[in-house]
């Protein structure tokens, strides 16, 4: 155990760069655009002497039907999450190239040949890179995007003072703490999602003999190629079109959180009396993210991203530096 | 004494070459061998495979185990330094020394930080601010520091100066080498290691051409300095190797007595560089 904490320590060292300061800067400068782009607003509107505040918000936010302030608090809790949808496409691509690097480059450089004179097993060595890839990158991330929700609710706040909205008469509307605890509770509904893709990338990290990138991309790519070119999913009463989302697409993308959240939803909005916070509950409220990991496409994405992870640590044990 | 390494039938297929051709060999524990050979021998495949870093035919027990089985309980024992700069680049030395220290139960911090005190590694510089020399001194203090049963060296000094090179063989052989200890160790630089090996083994197209300790070998082969008038007569008795040298002809007897060889002229031990050559005559040819 102890071991197993250093391992994941020094994949921390190596990678702090990527792993820490990519989403720490990309919060900072996410939130210094907003800031900026509120302050350039505010100064254009009162030089043009364009008073929003002429129309008395207060009065028009008082005179709103509970519908309208329910998506105003809807409309806060999506400012609040803002944040964490960068910082999430930032963690997608740190995720990707660590995995694609993560047993590869050290036998690149030989420094394999430092770790593997050490007593530490191929399985455990694998198995923290798993976690570092799964655990600590995301859970740094998700830090960021607390921090980025707080500061963007902060300036939301400041924002209505300014023009005169009661602050408190805003947050009852809004979900600040349910907002926080969902991009808490994501953490492990984007874990299990990511495993193929982890898998699949670290597989080829520690497969092949050069150009690791290379064969991850080309292997699902070409074989999406082949399958859509003989329609061979026909065999099985499925299109193409399934192979690629399920299995290509799948294998290189879904280290991005929040892939797994089915597009088709959205698109059956129906707009009238629609109500945009239960839609957003349904489909990233923790309870029905959480019951998304009963889906088929979570559950056998899991077993072979283990398999997968299972071929990488073999294939740790035979690769060198040669 | 038991056998430190127990190889036989040692045999390593790269595709179409044999890196190692069904090799046998074993080595005692508490010596110093020097594994030579010229390049592409199979000197670094037969370390890998002592290490469990690739895979084998036939039998293999390092300190009694198989490491392709079990390198995880054997690195415990066995301690490893490959030729130059195979520290990871973005580890700071105090890094490297904390990361060993947790994972290894034989490391002992205050022997490596005293192998340090002597050098001028400062604890927050990165491996790729230092040079070959340093990176080679951040190792061995890592190495020595760990109370180890094997030590194996390939190529340890490669790409070092002179001043590195000795004082790293001097390490070694005062702070490190004790009778419980074993250290095999491969190198070009043959001359500098000549007087701290106990053992030779010379390996030449996968095999093991000579095994033998120093004091044997110096019994076995004998160098002889010939004047011109009898060196026929030193040809007669089938020379290993021939060399003139400020008008004397130097031989080089396998085997012969050497009563009848101080007839000749002057005899003394071969160095292990002139039995290297002589061995390995026509291997690039």
């Amino acid at each position: 155990m102890k071991t197993f904490a250093w391992l994941i320590k020094r994949e921390f060292w190596e990678n702090r760069g990527s792993f820490f300061w990519a989403p720490v800067v990309t919060t900072g400068v996410f939130l210094l655009l907003n800031i900026m782009g509120i302050i350039t607003f505010e100064v254009f509107a009162a030089q043009r002497n364009f008073k929003i505040s002429s129309l008395n918000i207060n009065q028009l936010v008082q005179n709103m039907d509970a519908k309208n302030m329910a998506n105003i608090g809807v409309g806060i809790d999506l400012a609040m999450m803002s944040a964490s949808s960068l910082i999430g496409i930032v963690l997608g691509i740190v995720v990707f190239f660590y995995c694609l690097g993560s047993l590869y480059d050290d036998r690149r450089d030989r420094s394999i040949l430092f770790w593997k004179s050490l007593p530490i097993s191929d399985r455990d060595t694998v198995l923290s890179k798993v976690v570092s890839a799964t655990v600590v990158a995301p859970v740094i991330a998700t830090v960021c995007g607390l921090v980025g929700a707080l500061v963007m609710l902060l300036i939301v706040m400041l924002v209505a003072a300014f023009h005169g909205v009661h602050l408190w008469t805003l947050l009852g509307y809004a979900h600040p703490l349910r907002t926080l605890a969902t991009m808490v509770a994501l953490i492990p509904v984007n874990l299990v999602w990511a495993l193929p893709a982890v898998g699949w990338l670290m597989l080829c990290s520690a497969w092949a003999k050069s150009k690791p990138f290379l064969w991850a991309l080309a292997v699902p790519v070409g074989a999406g190629i082949v399958v859509s070119w003989f329609s061979v999913m026909g065999v099985f009463n499925l299109s193409s079109g399934w192979f690629w989302k399920h299995i290509v697409v799948r294998s290189l993308t879904s280290v991005f959180p929040g892939g797994w959240i089915e597009g088709g939803k959205m698109t059956h909005i129906n707009m009238q009396g629609f109500n945009l916070g239960d839609h957003l509950d349904k489909i990233i409220g923790v309870g029905n993210a959480w019951s998304q990991l009963a889906r088929m496409d979570f559950i056998i994405g899991a077993v072979v991203g283990a398999a997968m992870i299972a071929a990488a640590i073999w294939f740790r044990g035979r690769r060198d530096d040669s | 004494m038991s056998a430190a390494i127990e190889a036989a039938k040692l045999t390593k297929r790269y595709s179409s070459t044999k890196a190692l051709d069904e090799v046998d060999f074993s080595i005692q524990a508490g010596r110093i061998i020097g594994l030579i050979g010229p390049n592409g021998a199979g000197k670094t495949t037969a370390l890998k495979a002592i290490l469990g870093l690739t895979d084998f035919e036939g039998s293999l027990s390092v300190l009694g185990k198989d490491p392709r089985k079990s390198r995880e309980d054997l690195m415990r024992d066995v301690c490893f330094i490959a030729d130059v700069a195979v520290l990871p680049r973005w580890i700071r030395v105090h890094q490297a020394i904390d990361f060993v220290e947790a994972i290894h139960p034989r490391f002992d911090r205050a022997r490596c930080e005293q192998f340090l005190a002597r050098t001028k590694l400062q604890p927050q510089q990165k491996v790729k601010q230092l040079s070959k020399g340093m990176i080679v001194q951040l190792h061995l203090a890592l190495v020595m520091a760990i109370d180890a049963k094997l030590l194996v060296l390939d190529e340890p000094t490669l790409g070092l100066d002179i001043l590195y090179r000795k004082q790293f063989y001097q390490s070694l052989l005062e702070d490190y080498f004790d009778e419980d200890k074993t250290i095999l160790v491969t190198t070009h630089q043959v001359e500098e290691i000549e007087h701290i090996l106990t053992d030779l083994m010379f390996i030449r197209d996968g095999k093991v051409v000579l095994n033998t300790d120093m004091d044997s070998m110096g019994e076995r082969f004998i160098e002889v300095m010939v004047n011109p008038d009898k060196a026929d007569a030193a040809r007669q008795l089938q020379p290993l190797d021939e060399r003139s040298v400020f008008g004397k002809n130097i031989f080089l007897f396998d085997g012969i007595e050497r009563a009848r060889l101080e007839a000749l002229g002057e005899t003394r031990r071969p160095s292990v560089s002139d039995l290297f050559v002589a061995t390995m005559k026509g291997t690039y040819a």
